[in-house]
């Protein structure tokens, strides 16, 4: 059990600055996942926590003592690995006992350990084959294990869902979150993938070109995205954005783009009166658009072309042309839509999202 | 598109000759007897001729007759005989435990990463690449007793005040030998373990560094036991090597002083083409068939333990 804090942490390789200044308290037994596009510091960053690479500047603390200058192995942490590197010469058994075998761990309380992990993960059956034996599900749960019998302060995960199939990655997801709430240790995650973010995060920290571009619980990053690039990277499908320009009209703002003339609630045109005359990017989620109806204000409506019509079952995903921009439209799957169809569609007005067209920072 | 049935006319159908090649063990026949061949004719063959001769008293100009085992029955009371085993062993186990030191020592440096790497990776490759026969003259040079540069260095450090005869003293040649042998010989360690090296993941030892491992403890259970199988091959290909070894110590030593650094090899060529008494050179030249046979089994066997674990 440790809180974790990183302190305008830095890292540069020769001349490329991979994270920049990062601050981040994780409180005990949190989970936070880091989570962004591919290069954006993530991985470095847990790797600097790991102490597998060495800091540029700044400072990371376990439990108030700063670890800077402290070797992996005494950092008393537990790495699970996006390929596992289960040791492929040993067994099962082997692997989960090497940790606790490297720090002089009694022979019975090692077995004791090993057994009480492999039967929260189910892997009692497995202790005696080798790496090569196993499934990429069985070896995830085995690197799980390895994980678990060390007890460490803290838990880094790097990517371990992504060599599993869909299906795998959504069990095992579960079964992490599980596996988090009964131990409860402090984790870091780190995962390109959003979704998994939020579902397993109890924080989420959004990164981009190795700057932390927002912190915060799932919900908070999907209703209140701090900047244009957080607002796009999280939700599926991705939020619809349309540059526009702001105007007065009757007393109300108004954004405007060809084909588009959308009448912004006060509290949103309080922010945006600051932005007049300069240029706006509108943000609307899929799932906040629907087919217009007659209760729906002419403010909120617009017209639109479909040009593709996604059947998921759950929902229907119209891809649809509204001037020069592109939405994407998340419907009613009862309603039947076909291609090159002009519709009218509707927006939900407080859901609307505004931002600077240069800061891309939220209005 | 249509589709049309290809009438199954007689003269569409392949040659009969052709047709015989569908059958896999006609095919595999054919496919085979080229290498059948090659095999038979540079590598049996000379192999039961030279089994034949070391049977006969053959010498040059005369064709002898069959005489059974009694060139081994005198190699068995030929001291200079024994003394090339001896030699031949002492030879390839030093030189051995030393190319894989070195050479795993070098392989560990070079899988780091510094700059100029790929040039200091073509260097090494250096002593491997230029002929052995030019590289040992160069080292006789450094060697000799008059023009050692060896010498002059040792004597203008102030730690000799003599020359010191590297190739006349019996210890000192076969030495002397054993440097050269292993400096020709660690590129090609190196190269090979570096390669195995870059199949292991860091992860691996990244894992073990997390797991609390120090530096000792992860290359004695993590990288040396994946790089053992590698290990094992290189071993074998240099252990074949240096047994039959003969260009190096011809050119070094000839087998001097005093017959002190024969091999199997350079003992073989001695008696057979110097002296020209070509079946006692046959017989020397078999008898080293039943150890490199020996070795050759437990290794090979040896190695696949380990790959089956």
């Amino acid at each position: 059990m440790a809180e974790v804090s990183l302190h305008k942490l830095n890292k540069r390789f020769e001349a490329f600055h991979a994270v920049k200044d990062v601050d981040l308290q994780i409180r005990d037994k949190e989970f936070v996942v880091l989570v962004g596009p591919s290069g954006c510091g993530k991985t470095t960053t847990l790797r600097m926590i790991a102490g597998l690479e060495a800091v540029s500047d700044g400072e990371i603390r376990i439990d108030n003592t700063v670890v800077n200058e402290v070797p992996p192995m005494d950092r008393d942490i537990a790495m699970v690995f996006q390929n596992y590197a289960l040791y492929p010469h040993m067994s099962v058994a082997s692997n989960m006992a090497f940790g606790l075998k490297m720090r002089k761990f009694q022979k019975a309380e090692i077995e004791e350990r090993i057994k009480r992990a492999a039967t929260i993960l189910g892997i009692e059956s497995l202790l005696g084959r080798k790496p090569r034996q196993l499934s990429g599900g069985q070896r995830q749960r085995v690197a799980l294990g390895r994980a678990i019998v060390r007890d460490p302060k803290v838990f880094l995960f790097d990517e371990p869902l992504s060599n599993l199939d869909a299906k795998l990655r959504v069990q095992m997801r579960v079964e992490l979150k599980k596996l988090h709430e009964r131990l409860g240790t402090t984790a870091i995650y780190v995962t390109h993938d959003q979704v998994e973010a939020m579902t397993l995060g109890d924080r989420v920290v959004v990164m981009k070109d190795g700057v932390v571009q927002q912190v915060g619980e799932p919900l908070e990053l999907y209703n209140t995205p701090a900047n244009r690039f957080v607002a796009g990277f999280i939700g599926s499908p991705a939020m619809n954005f349309a540059e526009v320009t702001l105007a007065e009209s009757g007393g109300r703002l108004v954004a405007e783009a060809p084909g588009l003339k959308i009448s912004l609630p006060p509290e949103l045109a309080k922010h945006g009166r600051t932005n007049l005359g300069r240029g706006a990017t509108l943000g609307i989620r899929p799932e906040d658009i629907h087919i217009a109806g007659p209760e729906d204000d002419a403010g909120h409506c617009f017209d639109a072309s479909v040009e593709v019509v996604e059947q998921l079952g759950s929902e229907i995903l119209l891809d649809t042309r509204v001037g020069s921009a592109l939405f994407m439209a998340s419907i009613d799957p009862t309603i039947r839509v076909r291609p090159h169809e002009k519709l009218r569609l509707a927006l939900k007005p407080d859901r609307l999202h505004l931002f600077d067209a240069e800061s891309e920072k939220a209005l | 598109m249509t589709v049309t049935a290809v009438p199954d006319v007689a003269g569409r159908r392949p040659a009969v000759r052709l047709r015989k090649l569908e059958d896999e063990r006609w095919l595999a026949f054919a496919l085979l007897s080229p290498t059948a061949v090659l095999l038979g004719l540079f590598i049996a063959y000379p192999f039961v001729e030279g089994v034949l001769l070391a049977l006969s008293d053959a010498k040059v100009g005369d064709p002898g007759h069959f005489v059974g085992f009694a060139n081994f029955a005198k190699l068995w009371d030929d001291n200079i005989f024994w003394t090339s085993v001896w030699n031949t062993f002492w030879y390839t186990g030093v030189t051995t435990v030393f190319k894989l030191g070195l050479g795993l020592w070098l392989a560990m440096l070079l899988n780091r990463h510094f700059r100029g790497k790929a040039l200091v990776r073509a260097f090494i490759l250096l002593p491997f690449i230029i002929p052995t026969v030019l590289s040992t003259f160069a080292w006789k040079w450094m060697f000799d007793p008059t023009f050692s540069v060896i010498n002059w260095t040792l004597f203008h450090l102030g730690f000799i005040s003599q020359r010191i005869n590297w190739l006349g003293d019996p210890g000192l040649a076969m030495s002397s030998i054993i440097v050269v042998n292993i400096w020709r010989g660690v590129p090609f360690f190196a190269i090979s373990l570096l390669a195995g090296l870059q199949t292991i993941s860091p992860e691996l030892n990244e894992a073990a560094a997390i797991d609390g491992a120090r530096p000792w403890a992860r290359f004695w259970l993590i990288t040396w036991p994946l790089l053992l199988p590698v290990t094992l091959v290189v071993m074998l290909f240099s252990v074949i090597q240096t047994f039959a070894d003969f260009q190096l110590v011809y050119v070094m030593t000839g087998g001097g002083p005093a017959n002190a650094t024969h091999l199997f090899a350079t003992y073989a060529y001695q008696i057979g083409i110097g002296t020209g008494l070509l079946s006692q050179g046959a017989a020397v030249s078999l008898a080293m068939f039943p150890f490199l046979f020996a070795i050759v089994v437990i290794q090979l066997l040896y190695i696949r333990r380990v790959e089956v674990r």
